[in-house]
Parts: C-alpha cells; sequence; structure tokens
C-alpha cells in the first residue's frame, strides 16, 4: 500500500502531472509536493499524488557505490 | 535509465552480498535487523534475499503492512457502513478481501453493497461528486505515505463544496512502535531498516531518537534488491562498529527533513491519538484522527452505525508476525488452511503482508 513506484513527468498541467512508466500513463497531483518539477524530472507517485522527486544525481552515485563495494568484494 | 532496472543488477545484488559477508565474518552473536515496511518484506521474499546473507545476519518482518495491522473492529465498521442504504464504500483493493469478525466487504458487495476500488482518494471525492444523492465512504488506511493523499483528498472535498465524502480513518505512524519493538529484550533488535516512502515524507531525522537514545542504528532503505543488500551493508557496517546513527541508503529520493508540504497537509487535516495495533496493542499517539475542524468529513463521528463485537480470528498468528516473534512458517495454518485465495488473516490478503509474501514466493 505504500508502493510508490518512480515515473517520469510527461506533461504538466497547473496543479496535476502526467507520468509514465514502462508505457503507463497516470494523472498525479502536484499538492503534496514540495519541489519544482519539469518534463523528464522523475517523481515517486503514491495513491494519485507525487510524494517525491527523484534526484539523478544521487541515483547516479548511489548506483556508482554500490559498484564500488562490489568490486572490492570481487577483489578481496 | 529508469531507475529500477539498475537497481536490481543480480551481479551488484550478489557484490553486495559478499560484501555483508565481509563485514560480518568473525561475529559470533547474529544480528538481528527488522524491516517495517511490507515492500521490503516482498521485496526480501521476492529476490530471495535471505538466502544471499551469512549466517550471522537475520532478517525479521515486523508491523509493516498497513491494512494488516488494522484491527478487525475497523474492518467490522466499514462493513456496517457498507450495509447503510446510499452509501458507497471507497478503497484501495487490499481492504476488500480483508476478513472481518463475520464478514468482509467482498461479501458484502455479493450481497449487493456498493464497494468500489479506486487507484487515489481522489477517484473517490470525484466518484462523490458525480454522485451527490449518495454518500462516499473512502478507507483511509495506510501509514504517513498515504495518509497526506488522504488529508489532501480531504481539502479537496471541502474546496468543492462536497458534503457526501467521509473518510474512515486508521491511519499509523510507524516511529512509535519502532520504539516499542526495540525495547522487547526477545527480539533483541540490533538495527532497523527504515522504509523508504514513509520516510519520503516525514524525513530520516524522524528516527533520530530511535538512534541516539535508544542506541538502534537506522538505516532509511530503498524497496529495489540492491537497495535492500546495501542498507544491510551499512547497518552491518554500523553495528560491527558499535555505532548507532541514522543513514540513508535511498538518498535519490528521502531526505533528512522529508517532505514538509506532506507534513503540512497532513497536520492540517490530522491529529496524533492513541491506537490500536493488531498483535501489539494501544500504542499512545500512534495514530492519526481527523481534527475536529473536519469532523464533519470524518466517517466515524458523522455516520452513526452499531458495530458487532470484534472477535479475532482462533489459530491466526498474524499478531505474532506483526511483532516479529515468529515467522509464516511457524503458522499451523499456513498453506493449508489459510491462503490467498482463503485468507484466515490479514497477513494472508494484503500483497504486502508477510504470510502472502511468504506464499508467494517463499516455499
Ligand atoms: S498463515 Fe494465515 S492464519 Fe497463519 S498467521 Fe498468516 S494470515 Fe494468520
Amino acid at each position: 500500500m505504500c508502493l510508490g513506484v518512480p515515473m517520469r513527468v510527461v506533461g504538466i498541467d497547473g496543479a496535476n502531472i502526467v507520468a509514465e512508466i514502462d508505457g503507463v500513463r497516470r494523472a498525479a497531483s502536484l499538492m503534496i509536493l514540495d519541489e519544482e518539477v519539469r518534463e523528464g524530472d522523475y517523481v515517486i507517485v503514491h495513491a494519485g499524488f507525487a510524494i517525491a522527486r527523484l534526484d539523478e544525481a544521487e541515483a547516479e552515485e548511489t548506483l556508482r557505490l554500490m559498484r564500488e563495494a562490489f568490486s572490492e568484494a570481487d577483489m578481496g | 535509465m529508469n531507475y529500477m532496472d539498475e537497481f536490481r543488477d543480480r551481479e551488484v545484488v550478489r557484490g553486495l552480498a559478499a560484501r555483508i559477508g565481509e563485514l560480518a565474518a568473525g561475529r559470533t552473536r547474529p544480528l538481528t535487523f527488522m524491516e517495517v515496511c511490507g515492500t521490503h518484506t516482498m521485496a526480501i521474499y521476492q529476490y530471495g534475499l535471505r538466502s544471499l546473507l551469512p549466517p550471522q545476519v537475520r532478517l525479521i518482518s515486523g508491523p509493516g503492512c498497513p491494512v494488516c495491522v488494522t484491527p478487525n473492529g475497523y474492518l467490522d465498521r466499514a462493513v456496517a457502513l457498507a450495509r447503510l442504504p446510499g452509501t458507497t464504500i471507497a478503497t484501495f483493493g487490499d481492504m476488500v478481501r480483508v476478513p472481518g469478525s463475520s464478514s468482509s466487504l467482498m461479501e458484502e458487495r455479493a450481497r449487493g453493497a456498493e464497494i468500489r476500488v479506486v487507484y487515489s482518494p481522489l477517484d473517490a471525492v470525484a466518484l462523490a461528486e458525480r454522485q451527490p444523492e449518495r454518500r462516499v465512504v473512502f478507507l483511509g488506511v495506510g501509514f504517513e505515505t498515504t495518509a497526506p493523499a488522504v488529508a489532501g483528498s480531504i481539502l479537496a472535498a471541502r474546496e468543492r463544496g462536497l458534503a457526501n465524502y467521509f473518510v474512515l480513518a486508521a491511519h499509523k505512524t510507524i516511529p512509535i512502535p519502532m520504539e516499542v519493538l526495540s525495547a522487547d529484550p526477545e527480539l533483541g533488535i540490533d538495527g532497523y531498516l527504515c522504509p523508504a516512502h514513509v520516510s519520503a515524507v516525514i524525513g530520516a531525522g524522524a528516527y533520530r531518537r530511535l538512534a541516539e537514545e535508544r542506541r538502534v542504528p537506522c538505516v532509511v532503505t530503498g524497496f529495489e534488491p540492491a537497495d535492500v543488500m546495501q542498507g544491510v551493508a551499512m547497518l552491518v557496517r554500523q553495528a560491527v562498529a558499535g555505532e548507532s546513527r541514522v543513514e540513508i541508503q535511498y538518498r535519490r529520493v528521502v531526505k533528512p527533513e522529508g517532505n514538509p508540504k506532506a507534513q503540512a497537509v497532513l497536520a492540517e487535516v490530522f491529529t496524533p491519538c492513541d491506537t490500536a495495533w493488531r498483535g501489539i496493542g494501544v500504542i499512545p499517539r500512534s495514530g492519526l484522527a481527523i481534527r475536529e475542524e473536519y469532523a464533519s468529513f470524518d466517517a466515524e463521528k458523522a455516520i452513526p452505525v452499531e458495530v458487532e463485537t470484534p472477535r479475532e480470528h482462533p489459530g491466526c498468528r498474524c499478531g505474532e508476525i506483526l511483532r516479529g516473534k515468529v515467522s509464516p512458517f511457524d503458522c499451523p495454518l499456513f498453506a493449508t488452511v489459510c491462503t490467498p485465495e482463503s485468507p484466515v488473516g490479514a497477513c494472508m490478503v494484503s500483497s504486502e503482508g508477510t504470510c502472502a509474501a511468504a506464499y508467494k514466493y517463499g516455499r
């Protein structure tokens, strides 16, 4: 029920967005989001509301750290 | 990039598992970490993550499924409301099949009640607007991720001047129950995988007291398998080093302060209240009640109805499962009498329930 999925913003219309994942489109309200979003951004959508914007730089950094742990473990 | 596949990469997951093995090597006493979010429970079963962990690391599931922690009395009230003429129940799908004391919404639907499954509470508001002659009661169940959305629906209904939209609220907040469980010596929790999207709303700072005063390491962790493994690695590292801090593994979404706007919408409509958790009992200030100013939207206050005396299901061990004391495999009814097709307890119905996850992926 707390499921939220990262969806890409494909349209903005005032207080609402249209977001897409795997070809499925959904409308979502921006009523409880505290950040500006632009088309192309990723947001976490839960129960028809965007609850957070996904920070792509942080996502890349997390992946980098994960791979680093991986190669360390590999060598060790 | 779609920010899901990358975090499901098997190589990365295996690499992190090896890292956890290194970090835990030499530990004699095993480390016990609890996850308190149904989506973590599902991910752990679905990707078989337990089997990748060294024997020194044990993951247990806690009260992470909002439907499961909601006692039968709530469902009984929903059933009683569904039987009232001119009343539509709008709900997330999970609630429909949950057995109450003597009926379920599915059974009521078969008897002619109007039960609508909606994706968003705003769909329920739209339904009320389209059907002014009926009253629409939305079942507000869920943690801090869901509560702001439900609060938002009440604000939207007020803005549209609707007098036929109601919420039957049983929202719960997670940090205080985490403190209660961390004090249980029998569980011996060495750290928490803190929920991902609850934390997107309340912020990682919400676990500071748990980490700093109760000395329980906390790592806010994402839902993908590599996230969970990295979260576990971070917990092991803290535990081995004797630290207890709040760390954020899920940095791409969660900030220390959370989402202030969602918090403000939540606080506008809801106020903390004491509430009963299945299996744990009443925990002070761990629930959210609709504020007096919005009482006309509160189904419990605005629609008087007689509710049967709640009964729990004999034999069902949901209560102990939600406290992390036993696993579904310890329940004699698991996969015999109790299956997703004919569930005995809530933990088998909700997709986030521990029994449902164990049935689907764990056998
Ligand atoms: S398997 Fe069924 S009866 Fe047993 S604890 Fe889980 S939900 Fe209850």
